[in-house]
């Protein structure tokens, strides 16, 4: 039945559904960044599908994992239906840009309400940039903070303290 | 009838108007250090008299890095961190964590039945500690001190209990990958039927002081009422989604463990108000002690751990006896599991809702990537959108029956 | 050296006092607050030792209870609570996460709140249980007592300092 969701996806899609996987039950499709918000909408929007609910978003630095190319970071899309309860997982690619620029990709604020903390959230670790997202700012860490602590490449115990005690 | 007549001096009706009152639009902060923002929040609320126009909610101080530190660790040290999520259940997060590396490691079939029963047993156990926890300070937030302490001291009981099971008073870890730690100590069953009838008794307690309490309900009834439609927009799950009336719960929509066994209702509520998330909470107090009820009279006996060298410790007299139960262990404790390259999603119920578990392995002991999909996380994302209208004194109980836990939101 | 005797006899009086009424500011963040409310509740029941009575307020406290972890982005706002708190006032830190950071040792948690406020006693534990709480209770108790509370050594100090400056003074009692 699962199975199903893949097949809708990349007939509607052909091309831009770059690839369909499934392991332990869970079905995964990855889709072209440029028209994700056209994919998630029609997840949602459609009658069959009806994925009413993002349950999850969240990315993965692929540095140092030499699992598949095309992009750096992997935004992590994980949708359920209300109405038959099935669920799918879709992953768009997306790179740094020329000398390091933040990696960008369209938000889906207007697709689900859900998504504005977990975007945040994901700009705030990862520093990738949603496009069209109403207010994006530091969720979880604090304004001053510079850099985006989850990345493979920012060392775990790099403090950056806002004080520390000036007293005897 | 005679009316006292005083001249000069308008009647209450007549300051009530808008022109009499001018207020200006004023900015005061709620939190981060405020006796009802759980944790720390921050609200900074654009307020015009006592109404609410704007809020900005601002979490994040409790950002303790669950994701990076678990990058750093075996699949097996993790599990403490697991506690510290959601800390008022902290055994439904060691079980949801389990599940997910079992997932990955294609176990699941495998997890011996007794060490599945003794799962939903603690785990049952937390879910009413995390709602009792809820229910208590939620109406202390409101002035019903003498119910925080009854709801305490229910949770006394069961922490006592699961102290005797797992040795420690609140962080237990005390699931282990490929079943639990250690069995259940030998007098458990009838205690926790003692538990069980006491938990009850509190709770009728609990009814008997709130349901009918006038203040209690003025201010619960018709506060924060949220369509089932938005609900599932922002992403809400567990008792908040219930209340709406959409009747998704993990345990009865995607059975997990041996929760197909027991027989209990999923209770939703019909407004979707602040009421209702209490009651649906108090509601699954009850189910959970009717499932405990039901577990402890199925359960099996048997092993608690799955017997397979590559997951789990061999026997202390192993260890010191043989070299190849030594070399085993030490691998496992330095190497951690191996874990087979891939991903997973797996998601269990937690005491707020979905708790999910997103992991990516790379063939290492170490997970490559340990993402937590926090159930509160997505309850508190709406409350900016709750605020506008409310009044100040409103926001407490809304926030207190969104259940925000510091631990699991911020991580 | 008469009214000096009676002086420290006064001195003492006070602090008995004052160790028999403190009002805590607990600043609860995190898991430590489930074992906090344990303690307030009737079964540990803190109100024994005279210090049941959380003041939300900081101006009110004069001991504050730091209960859970202190990351980055609270710092500020712990150090600005400890300024708006009277004089003489006490610190505890709830649990190892508040005393040396815990098992968190990343970006985010910091390495103990003394990194920014000075501590009288440290509990250890994660969390601590109710019974270590009210021992370090007792031994604050004492430390109030003996005067060797950090904002006591800084008075006594601080006094002497103006003793020495003008000599003859009469002593401050406190
Ligand atoms: S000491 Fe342990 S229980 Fe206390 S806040 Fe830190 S992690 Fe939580």
């Amino acid at each position: 039945m699962s199975a199903r969701i893949l097949d809708r996806l990349r007939e509607q899609f052909g091309e831009a559904v770059r690839a369909t996987f499934s392991n332990h039950g869970d079905e995964c499709a990855i889709v072209d960044p440029a028209r994700i918000v056209e994919v998630c909408a029609f997840l949602r929007d459609d009658p069959e599908l009806k994925m009413a609910m993002l349950v999850d978003l969240c990315v993965v630095d692929t540095l140092g994992l030499d699992r598949r190319e095309g992009g750096r970071f992997e935004v992590v899309y994980h949708l359920r239906s209300m109405a038959s309860g099935r669920r799918v997982r879709i992953k768009a690619l997306v790179d740094e840009g020329p000398s390091g620029a933040n990696p960008e990709i369209d938000s889906v604020v207007p697709v689900w309400r859900g998504a504005n903390w977990f975007e945040r959230e994901a700009w705030d670790m990862y520093g990738i940039k949603f496009r069209n997202h109403p207010d994006l700012r530091r969720i979880l860490m604090y304004e001053e903070f510079v850099g985006h602590p989850l990345r493979k490449d920012y060392p775990k115990e790099k403090r950056q303290p806002l004080v520390r005690r000036d007293f005897s | 009838m005679s009316q006292q007549i005083v001249l000069g001096v308008p009647t209450a009706e007549e300051f009530d108007t808008e022109e009499d009152l001018p207020t200006e639009p004023m900015k005061i902060n709620m939190g981060p250090s405020h006796p009802a923002m759980h944790g720390t929040v921050r609200i900074v609320l654009t307020i015009e008299g006592e109404t609410v126009k704007e809020g900005d909610v601002q979490i994040g101080f409790l950002h303790r890095c669950f994701e990076k530190e678990s990058e750093y660790a075996t699949y097996t040290q993790v599990f403490p961190y697991t506690d510290r999520l959601n800390y008022v259940s902290p055994m439904l997060n060691n079980v949801g964590y389990a599940i997910a590396v079992e997932k990955l490691l294609g176990i699941t079939s495998r997890i011996p039945e007794r060490a599945q029963y003794v799962r939903v047993i603690v785990g049952e156990m937390s879910r009413i500690t995390d709602h009792l926890t809820c229910l208590g300070a939620g109406s202390m937030e409101l002035g019903a001190l003498s119910i925080f302490f009854y709801a305490i001291k229910a949770r006394e009981w069961i922490w006592e209990l699961l102290e005797e099971v797992s040795g420690a008073r609140l962080t237990h870890s005390y699931v282990r990958v490929g079943g639990v730690v250690a069995d259940l100590p030998e007098d458990f069953a009838p205690k926790l039927r003692t538990v069980i009838g006491k938990v009850r008794e509190s709770m009728r307690e609990l009814d008997q002081l709130l349901l009918t309490n006038r203040i209690f309900r003025d201010r619960m009834d018709g506060v924060a009422v949220v369509s089932a439609e938005d609900a599932v927009a922002w992403g809400w799950t567990g008792p908040t989604l219930r209340s709406t009336g959409v009747d998704y719960d993990v345990r009865k929509d995607h059975p997990y463990l041996v929760y197909d066994r027991f027989d209990f209702e999923v209770p939703v509520g019909s407004r979707g108000d602040n009421f209702d998330r209490f009651a649906v909470r108090r509601e699954e107090i009850l189910q959970s002690l009717s499932i405990l009820e039901q577990a402890i009279d199925q359960i099996p006996p048997g092993p608690i751990l799955i017997d397979d060298p590559r997951v789990v410790l061999p026997p202390k007299s192993e260890v010191y006896n043989t070299i190849e139960g030594m070399i085993n262990h030490f691998k496992l404790i330095v190497d951690g599991i191996k874990v087979p390259p891939g991903e997973v999603y797996s998601y269990t119920e937690g005491g707020n809702g979905e708790l999910g578990f997103y992991i990516v392995s790379d063939g290492t002991g170490r997970p490559f990537r340990c993402r937590v999909r926090p159930p509160c996380f997505a309850i508190v994302s709406a409350l900016p959108a709750l605020l506008p209208g409310m009044y100040i004194a409103d926001i407490v109980p809304t926030f207190g029956m969104m259940n925000m836990i510091g631990g699991e939101c911020d991580r | 050296m008469a009214l000096e005797f009676y002086s420290t006899k006064l001195a003492d009086a006070l602090n008995w006092a004052r160790k028999y009424s403190l009002f805590q500011y607990p600043f609860v963040t995190a898991c430590c607050g489930m074992e906090f409310m344990a303690l307030a509740a009737p079964k540990y029941d803190v109100a024994r030792f005279g210090a049941e009575f959380p003041r939300f307020s900081p101006r009110q406290a004069d001991l504050l209870i730091v209960v859970g972890t202190i990351t980055e982005k609270q710092g500020p706002i712990l150090q600005r609570i400890w300024e708006q708190m009277c004089e003489p006032k006490w610190v505890m830190a709830f649990g190892v996460c508040a005393s040396t950071g815990g098992f968190y040792q990343n970006y985010s948690a910091m390495p103990g709140c003394d990194q920014v406020i000075p501590v009288d006693v440290y509990i250890p534990g994660c969390p601590p249980r109710p019974e270590q709480v009210l021992d370090g209770l007792m031994l604050l108790q004492e430390k109030i007592q003996d005067r060797t509370g950090w904002a006591q050594r800084r008075q006594l100090r601080e006094h002497e300092a103006v003793v020495k400056a003008k000599k003859g003074h009469l002593p401050v009692v406190g």
